[in-house]
């Protein structure tokens, strides 16, 4: 987007967590994806269902045969059993967006990073115009067009953050089709699909699976606000961010809504950005 | 100098006109745009006479040079909700999002620079630690969420704040905190890694074995020397706090442009959410121009140098 940006991006590369024990976030992060695996089997209650009679009651009370150990929401609904559920989305949202809109800007990248000429122009132009929406704000035009609901939210996760993925497989793709084994290759009659599949890809996978981690924690941010703003996923799926939104209206009567899914979703952003922070210093020595 | 200047100015040129470019697009992303317009309420009639009205059927590329002719002219329309012309509804909620990114910048400015600072230059202390642990976290908080605990806590339980609304300077306390906290936690770590970088050259070496004290080394050698990268970096995160301004300002019932993009979207005045979305663009746009351009000044090696 601009030569401070990437200046900047370059020698600030984050040199966070020092005395940081990654272990433990490694098995925070590991214990969410299980979570949402196993919700089903661990959720102590249906997540949808009501009890209009157990309305807004505080953790560790008991209303109508339902223990609620993490309180109950506004309508009656278990905290815990929904907390659970909401990592299935946060995480599933996450992952089909990083995927998509990986897939999507990388294939891009290398092509303008491999093709050059107008293709290079054409796709770095877009990946530009691209960036200088804010993010937050291309989100949610899209969703005002499309409508809100979970696979427009990861259709427009993936179409907001595409370019990210491009501008890191273009950069990259440049400098490695010059080595000389690339020249080879093609000197000795690969075609551009071997070329790009066999012998760039693999020698490019390493920073953009750190772009990939670190885009992992703002998608979970990302769907967690569009659902907060209720653009999101839609009631009633228990998405923490809606969950928030829930909390916010009751934040001086039930604290307990707003608490516990702020919790996971602030556990879940920080353990994936140490991932991705340590991730990126192991691949490159260099940035220390 | 002028043609690295002429360059970017082009650039950030082609940069505006694709962003309009794809906003049209976007509106076409479900075929025909006239149901975006339309009250939820409108009859078929209704539909037709506001397709034929807007030009919606005439071509597309009809379309598409009236719509960029409009923009030209500044005309972004009218609010068919409301009623009243788009730049007018923004205008009017403005001052409020400008109030509270200022609040923001200087909340992140103030903290951020002395942390910052500190990690750099007690850096083997045991208690750098623990701060750093705190601006990490800082940095993996959501708005949404630390708005909301402080509404608890502060608005809430011990009743210092008003928890919401606007009308006084105490309104403003807690959303800039919000907002300006990931900000903080962006200028305590490049105010760490630039003081880092100063630290470790010759002249602050000599300045040491002529025995300058700690605090003499920092007024006077390290802090300007320190500060270009972080003024460079304030206007990439002007833009930030724009669109972060988007949640905070809902979660804490803020009238600014946040607040009426999400209630826009909600009332399906689409013509006012595709306005702040073109404004949120050019303003990246410019803030970036204005930072290459900035940075270009200080260090002559950008000007030369062809970036992507």
């Amino acid at each position: 987007m601009s030569a401070v940006g990437n200046v900047m991006r370059r020698s600030f590369v984050p040199r966070r967590g020092g005395g940081v024990p990654v272990g433990l976030f490694v098995a925070i992060f590991a214990a969410m994806i299980l979570i949402a695996i196993f919700a089903p089997l661990i959720a102590p209650y249906d997540p949808d269902r009501q009890n209009l009679l157990g309305r807004l009651k505080a953790p560790g009370t008991e209303a109508r045969d339902v223990f609620y150990l993490l309180g109950s929401d506004e309508l009656g609904r278990d905290l815990l059993s929904r907390v659970i559920y909401g990592a299935r989305i946060s995480l599933s949202v996450a992952i089909l967006s990083v995927l998509l809109s990986g897939c999507v800007g990388t294939a891009l990248g290398m092509l303008a990073g491999y093709l050059r000429g107008w293709v290079g122009i054409v796709v770095m132009r877009l990946v530009d115009i691209f960036l200088s929406i804010p993010a937050i704000l291309l989100a949610i035009i899209m969703v005002a067009v499309l409508g809100p609901g979970f696979v427009n939210v990861v259709f427009v996760l993936a179409l907001t953050r595409w370019p990210r993925y491009a501008r890191v497989a273009y950069g990259q793709t440049l400098s490695v089709a010059e080595q000389p084994y690339v020249r080879l290759a093609r000197a000795m009659g690969a075609g551009p699909g071997r070329v790009l599949f066999r012998h760039i890809l693999p020698n490019i996978i390493a920073p953009l699976s750190v772009v990939a981690t670190l885009e992992f924690g703002l998608m979970v941010l990302f769907e967690a606000g569009l659902s907060f703003l209720g653009l999101g996923v839609q009631p009633p799926m228990a998405s923490w961010g809606a969950m928030l939104s829930v909390g916010r209206n009751y934040v001086s009567n039930a604290w307990w809504i707003a608490t516990f899914p702020g919790i996971c979703l602030f556990l879940l952003v920080l353990s994936v950005n140490l991932i991705g922070d340590r991730l990126s210093d192991y691949l490159n020595p260099k940035s220390r | 100098m002028p043609l690295f200047l002429l360059k970017r100015l082009g650039q950030a040129l082609v940069a505006i006109f694709g962003v309009m470019t794809l906003v049209f697009f976007i509106q076409r992303l479900t075929g025909d745009p006239t149901y975006l317009l339309v009250p939820e309420t409108a009859t078929q009639e209704d539909i037709e006479a506001m397709r034929a009205s807007l030009g919606l059927d005439q071509p597309l590329l009809v379309q598409y040079v009236a719509y960029l002719w409009d923009m030209v002219r500044l005309d972004f329309g009218r609010s068919y909700v409301q009623n009243v012309a788009v730049t007018e509804i923004i205008a009017s909620r403005l001052p409020y999002t400008l109030q509270l990114a200022g609040g923001a910048l200087l909340v992140a400015i103030v903290v951020g620079l002395p942390v910052g600072l500190a990690l750099a230059i007690w850096r083997r202390h045991r208690g750098t630690n623990l701060l750093m642990g705190l601006v990490l976290g800082a940095q993996s908080m959501p708005t949404f969420w630390s708005g909301i605990l402080m509404i608890m806590i502060f608005g809430v339980w011990l009743g210092w704040l008003p928890p919401s609304g606007s009308g006084s300077l105490a309104h403003l306390v807690m959303p800039s905190i919000a907002l300006g906290l990931l900000s903080m936690a962006t200028y305590a770590r490049i105010a760490r890694s630039s003081v880092l970088d100063e630290l470790s050259k010759d002249y602050i070496r000599s300045a040491r074995a002529r025995g300058v004290g700690t605090g003499r080394m920092v007024r006077t050698h390290l802090l300007r020397n320190s500060l270009i990268p972080v003024i460079s970096i304030s206007a990439l995160e002007i833009s930030q706090l724009l669109a972060g301004a988007v949640i905070v300002e809902t979660v804490f019932a803020w009238p600014g442009l946040g607040q009426l993009t999400v209630q826009s979207v909600q009332s399906r005045d689409f013509v006012v959410v595709q306005g702040i979305v073109l404004l949120g663009a050019f303003v990246t746009i410019s803030v970036n121009l204005i930072a290459d351009i900035l940075y270009s000044v200080v260090d002559p090696r950008i000007r030369k140098g062809d970036g992507p």
